[in-house]
């Protein structure tokens, strides 16, 4: 039935994009699709914001005393990379784009549960991101996106408060975002989409969603708490006002330890969907990947202690929290082994969205596996505050987070623009990626262990070689992200027009147009299979 | 400095043991990334796409394999686990009779004071082959103490004290760095430590200006500051008598019995509301903001000292 709106021309049929012009169209829209597309520009903004930090970073480290900007300078720098990276880039990189676009076309909906809370999140994330960006103008922010009490409440003299307050808002978009995917999901699914019918990236959504709607207001929390001590001394954290430090870590972990997942479970659910797609395969083991997601998201608020190995917090507290850091390592294997046995006696090709999926699997693996040195309490005392840290972060943040993102921003770009990219491009962009990624993160395991402290503007000389690798690295790693901005701009106007569905993917977002029209559906669809059934469809591929 | 370019030196008792640790989680870490990309590799080759049309065969999944593999990783972190424990536990308490030092960290500087008294800042010189503790707190924000070649890290925290210990294997001068950002030149606050021959720091330690000990410049301060007027070595006091009190249970007027350890004399030095020892009234001041913690430090050391000594008539003390 889909073989018919595919005749005509993109541009003849009503889309989400040509339904209405002018900046009121999208400042005020409602529409899911368009949210998105709102969320993606910003969020792309950031990354290059944050991006360009990294670069001044990697710049500045490759002389042993610094090469480029004053030790102050450098702590801004490393302060606002990661702030603006972890609360304005990958938290909202794959749910409120991919999410927002995907969840109501998942199940079937016209749009999600509360469209002007959408709008709102949308709002809030950018009020939010405006008091970060005023501070990083106004002189910059010193306190590292940990914002560890006493130095930050009353040490430091930079603009702490305004990005607290910026943070502190931002979470509300957040939070928002989990509510509306939650309510969708449960409420909103098409008839006949049952539970273990879902694709598995609704599955990482609802996880996702859960974790930020209580893990969130936790760090609103400790945020205005932190706020409070900075403007008005009133003493919570810092033992000269009779406050307690530690107190501050145990909450700032609570939600940020599982924001990690908030991070990365996205990613997993992208990485499900497109290894299904590329290898003509239902997910092997789909409720035991279904399920992890779940175990994950809920074991993931009882870690975070291991944060915090080295403060003097008790042995015994160390001993249980290293035990459960432990058990949360298991779903994670055990999704990595079930993605790689899908490849099993599949049909397997090799477009973009695969090698990004595949390079994710690689470099989730590696990190995932340093993780048991650091959830391993002998190891983690020396590892603890080095570049191992900061090596193994990376890996699962950008090798991982980002790298599903890519991954699925390339998947899901023929059903969000209407065209096609060039496939040996991307193809070699994601290859670039991956070298330039290991290239830059794989020595700072090495510097850690050797004990190079993470967050130095200069260092012993001995670490240069190490350091200058790494650099060399991120330089490969900055070409590898800009290729794909050029392709993508450059094929929304000159890219092939895209069938509605041209990878031959299962799932509902894939039997409307492309684009898809403003309400989604012509009709509600009716679901009577499992996801993912390639076999199954084989006499109704309608794309190649 | 540098025996391996990819391994910082191996200089204590436990570093050692650590690396083992180490190796094994990387061996681990290596054989998975390998058995992954391989089999990756291979079915990526073996299951390419031959034809457009091509539609394998579903699989729905296997139990069997489902338990292998949460089973294997399960026994491989248990095990991670028993054996990463042990050695933290093993190593959280200094063998009786280490070498004491006291550190503190300020921005962006290590001072340390031995117990004869001797000061150094961003240079920590300590005996080969003898347990060393340190007890550490700070001036200002949270720092970290960080001995690579030692394989110890410790946090140092404002208003209280953490320790750590070690014991040097190897003379030499190691790096000192702070692993906690504490400020502007955190970079900065890096310092050495000086590993010596027992007889050559023996030396060292005679060279230093050989002023007064560390117990002597605290029982200065528990004099000048008042101390000795309640706390009577005989228990006569309005203050309980502080003879053989540390390392020891303390009853409290809350029916709980604490050890009388270094955090517990700081918080009765600072909030001497907080614990009342049974028997006693309230009615100590703090002396918080007025005692720097270099005094601390020192009083807490005197009171250290007098733990060793038998208590006075406590019994008939206790109205």
């Amino acid at each position: 039935m889909s073989t018919a709106t595919l005749e005509p021309r993109v541009h003849a049929q009503r889309t989400y994009l040509n339904a209405d012009y002018g900046w009121k169209s999208w400042l005020f829209t409602l529409d899911h699709k368009r949210i998105a597309l709102l969320y993606l520009v910003s969020i792309t903004f950031f990354f290059v914001i944050g991006g360009s930090f990294a670069v001044l970073m990697r710049i500045h480290l490759t002389e042993p005393q610094g090469a480029l900007v004053q030790p102050e300078t450098y702590n801004k720098l490393f302060t606002l990379h990661g702030i603006v990276m972890i609360f304005f880039f990958l938290i909202p990189s794959i749910p409120a784009v991919l999410g927002n676009f995907l969840v109501p076309l998942m199940v079937g909906a016209r749009d999600l549960a509360f469209p002007r809370l959408n709008l709102l999140s949308w709002y809030i994330f950018i009020v939010g991101g405006a008091f970060t960006l005023y501070s990083a103008i106004a002189g910059g922010v010193d306190v590292g996106w940990t914002f560890y009490p006493p130095y930050s409440s009353i040490y430091s003299q930079t603009h702490v408060t305004a990005v607290a307050v910026g943070v502190f808002i931002t979470g509300f978009s957040s939070i928002l975002t989990g509510l509306n995917f939650i309510v969708t999901i449960h409420k909103m699914r098409a008839p006949g989409l049952t539970w273990f019918r879902l694709p598995l990236f609704l599955w990482a959504m609802y996880a996702t969603s859960i974790i930020m709607t209580l893990g969130t207001p936790v760090l609103a929390i400790t945020l205005f708490l932190l706020a409070l001590e900075h403007l008005f001394h009133v003493g919570i954290f810092s033992p000269e006002l009779g406050g307690d430090p530690l107190l501050f870590q145990h909450l700032f972990w609570f939600y940020s330890h599982p924001a990690v997942y908030i991070m990365i479970l996205p990613a997993m659910g992208v990485v499900s969907e497109v290894i299904a797609c590329f290898a003509r395969k239902r997910i092997f083991g789909y409720k035991i990947v279904a399920f992890s997601s779940v175990a994950i998201a809920v074991l993931g608020f009882l870690v975070w202690g291991h944060h915090m190995f080295v403060t003097g917090q008790s042995v015994y507290a160390g001993l249980i929290f290293s035990l459960l850091s432990f058990l949360v390592a298991i779903p994670s294997a055990i999704k990595v082994f079930n993605w790689t046995s899908t490849l099993y006696k599949g049909s397997i090709s090799y477009e973009a969205p695969m090698l990004y999926a595949l390079g994710f699997i690689g470099l989730f693996t590696m990190g995932g596996l340093t993780g048991l040195f650091l959830a391993s309490l002998a190891t983690d005392v020396h590892l603890n505050g080095t570049y191992f840290i900061v090596a193994h972060f990376h890996y699962i943040m950008v090798g991982g987070a980002v790298m599903g993102y890519l991954g699925g921003i390339h998947f899901w770009w023929p059903k969000i623009s209407g065209r096609k990219y060039p496939n040996a491009w991307a193809a070699l962009a994601a290859a670039i990626v991956f070298v330039g990624f290991n290239l830059t993160f794989f020595p700072q395991f090495i510097l850690g262990y050797l004990g190079m402290p993470r967050r130095y503007a200069f260092y012993p000389a001995e670490f240069q070689v190490l350091n200058v690798m790494s650099s060399a690295g991120a330089t490969i790693l900055g070409v590898g992200y800009l290729i794909p901005l050029v392709y993508l701009i450059w094929s929304m106007r000159y890219g092939p027009v895209a069938e509605s569905n041209p990878w031959g993917a299962t799932g509902l977002e894939w039997k409307t147009p492309s684009p898809p029209p403003p309400e989604n559906f012509a009709e509600i669809p009716v679901v009577n299979e499992e996801a993912y059934a390639y076999s199954a469809q084989a006499q109704e591929a309608t794309g190649d | 400095m540098h025996n391996l370019p990819f391994q910082p030196d191996q200089a204590s008792s436990i570093a050692k043991s650590v690396d083992n640790l180490y190796f094994f989680l990387t061996a681990i870490t290596l054989f998975f990334t390998a058995l992954i990309f391989l089999t990756i590799f291979y079915f990526m080759i073996k299951y390419r796409r031959r034809s457009p049309d091509e539609r394998p065969r579903p699989i729905e999944g296997s139990v069997p394999l489902e338990v292998l593999w949460t089973a294997i990783p399960t026994l491989l972190v248990a095990v991670m686990f028993v054996w990463g424990s042990t050695l933290y536990f093993q190593n959280s308490e200094a063998p009786k009779g280490s070498l004491e030092i006291f550190v503190t960290g300020k921005q962006w500087m290590w001072k340390a004071e031995h117990p004869e008294g001797q000061r150094e800042i961003n240079e920590l010189h300590v005996p080969l082959g003898r347990p060393v503790r340190l007890t550490m707190t700070s001036e200002d924000v949270i720092h970290d103490f960080f001995v690579p070649a030692f394989r110890v890290k410790k946090d140092v925290l404002p208003g209280r004290y953490t320790s750590l210990w070690f014991e040097p294997t190897q003379v030499g001068t190691f790096h000192l760095f702070c692993a906690q950002y504490c400020g502007a030149f955190h970079a900065g606050m890096i310092g050495s430590i000086v590993v010596q021959e027992p007889d050559a720091y023996e030396s060292w330690l005679a060279g230093g200006t050989p002023g007064e000990s560390i117990e002597q410049a605290g029982e200065k301060v528990f004099q000048a500051s008042g101390c000795s007027s309640c706390h009577l070595s005989d228990g006569t006091g309005l203050g309980p008598s502080l003879l053989g009190v540390f390392g020891h249970p303390v009853h409290l007027t809350t029916g709980e019995t604490v050890t009388a350890d270094d955090g517990y004399i700081r918080e009765s030095i600072l909030q001497p509301k907080a614990k009342i020892v049974a028997g006693y009234s309230p009615i100590m001041p703090t002396f918080q903001g007025q005692l720097t913690e270099e005094q601390l430090n020192n009083l807490v050391a005197y009171i250290r000292s007098l733990g060793a000594a038998q208590p006075k008539a406590k019994e008939a003390a206790k109205p």
